[in-house]
């Protein structure tokens, strides 16, 4: 799965509640470069809705692919412009 | 009036050249209408200033800012506590009038339940590693949401304007509030 593309870097919100995965992804995503992918670790469930939700509403960035694993959600978001 | 032909030419027909013109005129106007839409905008109108009620705004300006959005938040009344530097973090949440309150009204009314209340509820938001109302304003402020307390309630209330947080906006009113919110795309009242 995360084969297709290199994570440009990783941003640990585990712990953190709404809406702060949501707003420290973005700060993240504006201090990379076009192209590059973030990695978003999270312990907040509401993070795959939101998470979802924020890059169909937002220019300039694309959701890759999302995943559950052992309490950890996972997202994977290219900045695009 | 059967007689009149529709499509005779006549002194009022416009000539291709003024079409052509008036086509340049709105395709200009449409671009800029287009540009000036362009960012989406969330005006929020922020009135309450008990610890539940200053959640709601906050959460809301800062994702929309993550979104891209302009925001503002025009805090007004009580709301204008949420933008006091200290007392924005020792706001209080009431125990009676909440029927959800764990205490029967009777007993949430004795005197300092507000302040048993609060502190389960400071504990709850420590515990879920919820933000505080601090780190939603800094957070906010430095996402570029546009805080502004109304100058009416400031002098009614009594405020002192050096003990807001840096960079809130004071010296507006009604009128720049109506001003936000026929511009904006989402308009809430909090």
């Amino acid at each position: 799965m995360s084969a297709e593309f290199d994570i440009a870097e990783t941003l640990d919100v585990k712990g953190a509640s709404c809406p702060m995965p949501v707003v420290k992804t973005k700060s993240a995503i504006d201090d990379l470069s076009e192209g590059d992918v973030l990695e978003v670790l999270a312990t907040d469930s509401g993070s795959m809705s939101d998470i979802d939700g924020w890059a169909s509403g937002t220019e300039g960035v694309e959701l890759l692919d999302q995943a559950e694993g052992d309490d950890v959600y996972k997202h994977y978001v290219r900045k695009t412009e | 009036m059967s007689t009149d032909t529709p499509d005779a030419p006549g002194d009022e027909t416009p000539s291709r050249a003024e079409l052509a013109a008036r086509v340049d005129e709105l395709e200009d106007a449409l671009a800029e209408a287009t540009s000036e839409d362009d960012g989406k905008k969330m005006s929020i109108i922020a009135t309450k200033g008990t610890l539940d009620m200053a959640y709601p705004p906050l959460i809301l300006a800062s994702t929309a800012a993550a979104f891209g959005y302009e925001v503002t938040v025009f805090h007004t009344f009580w709301g204008l506590e949420i933008l006091h530097e200290e007392r924005s973090k020792d706001l209080k949440l009431s125990s009676v009038g909440n029927p959800n309150m764990p205490v029967p009204n009777a007993v949430a009314a004795l005197p300092g339940m507000d302040r048993v209340t609060t502190k389960m509820m400071e504990k709850k938001i420590a515990d879920n590693d919820t933000a505080t109302i601090e780190e939603l304003i800094e957070t906010s402020l430095d996402m570029g949401v546009e805080f502004q307390a109304c100058q009416m309630t400031i002098e009614l209330m009594d405020y002192d304007e050096s003990e807001f947080y840096d960079g809130v906006t004071t010296g507006v009113g009604a009128a720049t509030a109506l001003q936000d919110m026929a511009d904006a795309d989402i308009q809430l009242l909090v």
